[in-house]
């Protein structure tokens, strides 16, 4: 960080620490959240969880299918995307990743930390764009590595039986779709800090958020039958996970990455409306 | 210096701040002293900027909290010494705010050293006592070496021996020139740490002055006397315009005349004294009749239509 070596002149206090140049302020917050975020062991906790449902599930689910392998319906066998299969333990893991992303900011509120937070740093967008930029960071790396882990071992799995295809990474749509999956979660992770900065309350930015992923896909669903797919494929589940599959897209779905901007969409408004709430509340 | 004029802040219907002007100068402990939900907490958010004015400025060393970026620099605040996330530990804390801020980590071992918690700083801020965690509060208001410091009650859940050197520690950071706004409810603790009273009640200024005139201006001022025929002096004060309550069967407390004037008239009647002696009120007194004006005062403007 470039630190000016100028001290400060009003009043007669003479002082001894130097002031630090304007322009590294962003850097400077971004430092200050990425010692929150590691300084509190939970954060290691739910990462471990992410990566270990990420990596368990996807085994998981590619040993059961290798071990019915002789009992499948040529269907399945024909429409299927092993890529995307090893992958699918990201449906359950983004619990865990969004409510980290929620618990950046509303754990802030709970302990009434962020009056301090907000006490050192009183440019409080600032202050959301470098929690956004550090989880979002963290998410991607650590949702990456666990990708490429389940990727590999749900490969190796599938490689046990003839019956039908594995992936390579050097087939099409595969490494579009390993990285892809640390994509949607770090997007996820935004989508948590929005909800959590709108929200403040830790459960009700969760009930917001699974309520988003996973109850309003299940009520859009009871509607009738041109309405439930049109409104259906704009949910933020269904426009977002084609990104970590390699699977054919049907007419029921949005194209590829007209799919995951409407996700990234989801949580570029929340953030928007936390940001927009944030200068105009009281701390 | 801090410098409010016309502060007003609104929470829905509760007028918690209003018209509230005053300036802190540099140099001295400045005591802000109210009652319980008099105000002084919600004054201090507003000068870190944390909720906004509805009404009305408040600006330190001439320029509003938001416009710094690294405002720990010029100003230190402890608002809330529990407000800290309980697994983070003590060091963590200070780590992030000190980053935050561009300060150094080595200044973080000194605040730790200087307010004497580095035994337990990599202890999780949770385990903690309100005396520990209002060290570390301290640590925190220190931690960018500031000129204006606010202590929002930091006393609360000291030992005497913390009671102590919070009190040095304050005079001495007035004595370096640097502003010094502590505030507190315990009246008798101010009388000890700080130079100059703003007091307020129900959001309204109600003094702005020194310890000693504010304790002076106090009508608390009165006379003790004791004698066995209290029952014969009492309408005898009286008649010389001065107010005498019965306190007991012998004594009698005089508000109005100095011991030397109820001397005279005892004598001149010849009355017996057993005791006549001068009491001084407490700030203590003072300050709750103060605060106890302040109270009828605004139950004026509803019964006489805002006549002041």
């Amino acid at each position: 960080m470039n630190v000016a070596e100028t001290a400060l002149s009003t009043g007669g206090v003479h002082k001894t620490l130097p002031t630090p140049s304007p322009a590294g302020q962003f850097v400077a917050v971004v430092r200050a959240e990425w010692t929150k975020l590691w300084s509190v062991r939970s954060t290691l906790w739910s990462l471990l969880v992410t990566v270990a449902i990420i990596v368990g599930l996807g085994a998981l689910f590619c040993a059961a299918r290798v071990a019915r392998a002789n009992h499948l319906d040529p269907g399945e066998i024909r429409n299927f995307d092993p890529a995307g299969f090893s992958l699918n333990g990201i449906f359950l893991a983004q619990l865990a990743v969004g409510v980290l992303g929620v618990l950046v900011i509303s754990s802030e509120y709970a302990t009434g930390q962020i009056r301090a937070t907000f006490g050192a740093t009183p440019q409080r967008t600032l202050v959301l764009a470098a929690k956004v930029v550090v989880f979002t960071a963290v998410a991607f790396v650590v949702g990456l590595a666990a990708c490429f882990a389940a990727f590999f071992i749900g490969q190796t799995i599938l490689s046990g039986t003839t019956r039908f295809p594995h992936a390579s990474l050097g087939d099409p749509g595969v490494l579009r779709a390993v990285i892809g999956g640390a994509m949607y979660l770090a997007v996820l992770g935004a989508l948590g800090i929005g909800l959590g900065t709108i929200l403040r309350r830790t459960a009700g930015a969760i009930a917001a958020l699974v309520g988003l992923l996973l109850i309003l896909p299940i009520l859009v669903n009871f509607l009738p039958s041109p309405w439930s797919t049109d409104i259906g494929k704009y949910l933020p589940l269904s426009a977002g996970n084609n990104i970590f599959h390699t699977a054919k897209l049907t007419s029921s779905d949005l194209s590829l990455w007209v799919g995951f901007a409407v996700f990234c969409a989801y949580a570029v408004a929340s953030l928007i409306i936390g940001a927009v709430l944030l200068s105009r509340r009281d701390a | 210096m801090i410098e409010a004029t016309g502060l007003s802040k609104r929470y829905g219907s509760t007028l918690a701040v209003d018209d509230l002007s005053f300036t802190v100068p540099d140099g001295r402990v400045t005591g802000f002293l109210g009652p319980n939900g008099a105000g002084k907490s919600t004054t201090m958010r507003l000068i870190v900027g944390l909720d906004a004015p509805t009404a009305g400025r408040i600006t330190v060393n001439g320029a509003s909290y938001h416009d710094r970026r690294f405002p720990l620099h010029e100003v230190g605040a402890l608002l809330e010494a529990k407000a800290i996330h309980p697994s983070r530990s003590a060091r963590n804390h200070l780590r992030w705010l000190a980053q935050s801020n561009g300060i150094s980590p080595r200044r973080v071992d000194e605040v730790l050293e200087q307010v004497g918690i580095s035994a337990v700083a990599r202890k999780r801020a949770g385990t903690f006592s309100l005396g520990m965690s209002q060290r570390l509060g301290i640590a925190a208001a220190l931690l960018g070496d500031p000129e204006v410091l606010l202590l929002d009650e930091p006393v609360n859940g000291l030992d005497p021996e913390g009671i102590q050197w919070v009190r040095r520690l304050l005079r001495s950071l007035a004595a370096e020139g640097r502003t010094v706004f502590v505030s507190s409810h315990l009246m008798s603790e101010m009388a000890l740490t700080a130079d100059h009273l703003i007091v307020i009640g129900k959001g309204h200024l109600i003094a702005d002055a020194s310890v000693e005139e504010v304790i002076a201006r106090a009508s608390a001022n009165h006379v003790k006397v004791v004698s066995p025929q209290a029952g014969v002096l009492r309408p005898l004060i009286a008649t010389a315009g001065a107010d005498a309550e019965p306190d007991g069967d012998d004594t009698l407390i005089v508000t109005g005349l100095e011991c030397r004037e109820v001397g005279i008239i005892a004598a001149n009647a010849g009355i017996t004294l057993y005791e006549l002696s001068p009491r001084e009120a407490s700030l203590e007194e003072a300050f709750m009749e103060m605060t106890h004006d302040s109270a009828e005062y605004l139950a004026g403007p509803n019964a006489g239509g805002g006549a002041a």
